[in-house]
């Protein structure tokens, strides 16, 4: 049986590393995953307390999150695709104003 | 005695770790989309261990499936290449690596004084059916489901209107 801090350890190890992915990463797309492991992260520690409380109310949690993950992914990959189109580039130093 | 359980928890975990620092590594980013599908399928093994097999299905088929094929065809469709260094700013040397520090402490030491609050896991495996996670999603979280299923609508005109070619 693996003790659920072990779990609470991992997922906040993976959370600083979301974290580090974000702000180190000029690439818009892989600032985008980085959200995606941050999201993840918070998703395994969903499950692990609920595990630890024996109850399901994290896994519906877990659920929620991904669907919203899923719209932020369809939303988010549009505007990185609207971006690319208006600046010809996937560098976020390029894009630092709202308008063109 | 390291048990089986624990060995499999670490390889997990390990291969968890491995990949995002591989994300972090990798300086294309279809390399860091495949580094970021090992964390998804790590996770959804993890999920399996703690008993949650609904969840490890989703996060495989929803996260490993969907949500990274829709990242690496967009990186294919706007032939994204390897990505530019720049020079950090200053304020993000001296700000920001000191905050981030901070931030990993904080979570660290949050985790080291709850230990005695969390009790050891009764039963493996045993609380979290599918059946019980569906019994509470349709019926005291009805509401917020219903409300996903908006948000998903929502997401596909938005994702329709921003990547629509204006004329």
């Amino acid at each position: 049986m693996v003790p659920t801090n072990y779990y609470l350890i991992l997922s906040a190890i993976l959370f600083g590393l979301g974290v580090l992915a974000f702000v180190f990463k000029r690439n818009i797309i892989t600032i985008f995953m980085a959200i995606e492991l941050m999201l993840n992260a918070v998703n395994l520690a969903f499950v692990a307390f609920s595990q630890a409380l024996g109850k399901s109310d994290g896994e519906v949690f877990v659920l929620f999150v991904i669907v919203v993950a899923a719209a932020e992914a369809a939303v988010g990959l549009g505007i990185i695709i609207l971006t690319a189109r208006n600046r010809r580039s996937l560098n976020v130093e390029n894009v630092d104003l709202l308008k063109l | 005695m390291i048990s089986g359980v624990l060995i499999i928890f670490f390889v997990l975990a390990a291969l968890a770790v491995l990949g995002a620092v591989s994300l972090i590594l990798q300086s294309h980013p279809i390399h860091s989309a495949l580094s970021l599908i090992l964390v998804m399928v790590s996770l959804a093994g993890l999920y399996l261990l703690m008993g949650a097999e609904f969840i490890a299905a989703v996060q495989i088929i929803v996260y490993g499936g969907a949500v990274m094929v829709l990242f690496i065809f967009v990186i294919m469709l706007l032939n994204a290449g390897v990505e530019e260094r720049t020079n950090f700013s200053k304020l993000a040397a001296f700000g920001g690596v000191p905050l981030a520090l901070a931030l990993g402490c904080i979570i660290a030491a949050a985790i080291a004084r709850s230990s005695g609050h969390l009790a050891p896991p009764a039963v493996n495996g045993a609380m979290s059916s599918t059946r019980e996670l569906s019994m509470l999603l349709f019926s005291e979280f009805v509401y917020p489901f219903e409300l996903t299923s908006f948000l998903i609508l929502v997401a596909i005109l938005g994702a329709i209107v921003l990547a629509q070619r204006e004329n």
